[in-house]
C-alpha cells in the first residue's frame, strides 16, 4: 500500500481541527499559543508533502519561513504574555475580558 | 515500509497533539507539544525534506519549546486555570466545517493535476544543497526579509519581558488581585 498525497493532506487537516478546536475550546492565553503552534504545524505538513510530491522546492521554502514567522511570533508573544501576567495576575481569558457588550 | 512509518508517525501525531489541547496540567501540554514536534520531523524526513526536518527539530522542538519553558518560569504553572466550557456543538460544527474546506482547498488541485511545479529542484543533488541554491537566488530576498523580522522579534522580546524585571512577579501578583489574596489567607 502506497502513501499518497491525500494521506498527508488529510493528516495535515486533523491536525489543523484539533489546533483549532483548543483555539476555540481553551480559555488559557498559553494554551492558546500551543494550539496556534500545532495549526502552523499543520500547515507546514501540507507544505512539505506536496513540495516533496510535486517536486518543487517552493513548499519548502514557505515552510522554513512560516517556521521564521512562528519562532518570532512566539519571542514577542511571550513578552507580551508575561507583560499580561505582571498587569492583571492571571492568564485566564475570562477574567481578562474587559469588553461587555 | 513508508506506510507503517506514516501510519506510527500520523497517529503519535495525533494522539499527542491531541494531550497538548485537552491535558489539565500546561506541563503536561507543553511536553506533548514537544514530542509532536519531534514526531513531525521525522514525517518530514520519511518526505525527503532533510534539511526542514533538521530546521524543525533544532528551531520547534529545540528553541521554541525551550522558550515556551523558559515563559512558563514566569507564570505560576501549579496553579490551573478554572475553565468554563461554552457549548461543545458550536466547537464541533467550526472545527468540522473548517476541516472541511481545508481539505477541499488543498486536495481540488492535487486531484486535478493543476499544480505546475514553480521551482524544479536540481536534479542528483541532496535536499540541503538544492535548498540553499534555491534559498540564495530565488528567494534571497524573503530570506533578508525574515532575518529583520527576527531582529525585530528579538528586540521586541527583550524590551517587552525586561521592564520592571527587579519587581517580583510574586509580590506583582498579590498586589493586582486582592479577592485571591484573601482567599490564599483563608
Amino acid at each position: 500500500m502506497t502513501i499518497t498525497l491525500t494521506h498527508y493532506l488529510v493528516l495535515s487537516a486533523i491536525l489543523f481541527t484539533i489546533g483549532l478546536a483548543g483555539v476555540i475550546r481553551r480559555k488559557n492565553l498559553l494554551m492558546l499559543f500551543f494550539a496556534t503552534e500545532i495549526m502552523l504545524n499543520a500547515a507546514n505538513i501540507a507544505f512539505v508533502s506536496i513540495s516533496s510530491f510535486i517536486n518543487d522546492l517552493s513548499g519548502q521554502m514557505f515552510a522554513l519561513f512560516i517556521i521564521a514567522i512562528a519562532a518570532s511570533e512566539v519571542a514577542v508573544g511571550l513578552g507580551l504574555l508575561i507583560l499580561i501576567y505582571k498587569k492583571y495576575g492571571t492568564l485566564d481569558l475570562d477574567k481578562l475580558s474587559t469588553m461587555r457588550g | 515500509m513508508e506506510a507503517i512509518a506514516f501510519y506510527i508517525f500520523g497517529v503519535l501525531i495525533v494522539g499527542l497533539f491531541l494531550v497538548t489541547i485537552l491535558s489539565r496540567d500546561i506541563l503536561y501540554s507543553m511536553s506533548a507539544l514537544a514530542a509532536g514536534m519531534v514526531m513531525i520531523s521525522g514525517l518530514f524526513f520519511i518526505l525527503g525534506a532533510d534539511f526542514l526536518g533538521a530546521v524543525q527539530l533544532v528551531v520547534y522542538s529545540g528553541a521554541i519549546m525551550a522558550l515556551y519553558a523558559f515563559g512558563m518560569m514566569f507564570f505560576d504553572a501549579t496553579r490551573e486555570v478554572k475553565e468554563k466550557h461554552g457549548s461543545g456543538l458550536l466547537v464541533f460544527i467550526l472545527s468540522g466545517a473548517s476541516a472541511l474546506i481545508m481539505v477541499i482547498i488543498f486536495a481540488a488541485p492535487a486531484i486535478g493535476n493543476k499544480i505546475e511545479p514553480l521551482v524544479q529542484a536540481t536534479k542528483g543533488v541532496d535536499n540541503p544543497h538544492a535548498i540553499g541554491e534555491v534559498l540564495f537566488t530565488k528567494y534571497l530576498i524573503p530570506f533578508e526579509v525574515a532575518a529583520v523580522m527576527l531582529l525585530v522579534a528579538m528586540i521586541a522580546g527583550i524590551i517587552l519581558a525586561s521592564k520592571k524585571m527587579d519587581e517580583s512577579l510574586s509580590e506583582v501578583y498579590v498586589g493586582a488581585d486582592p479577592e485571591t489574596e484573601k482567599k490564599e489567607q483563608v
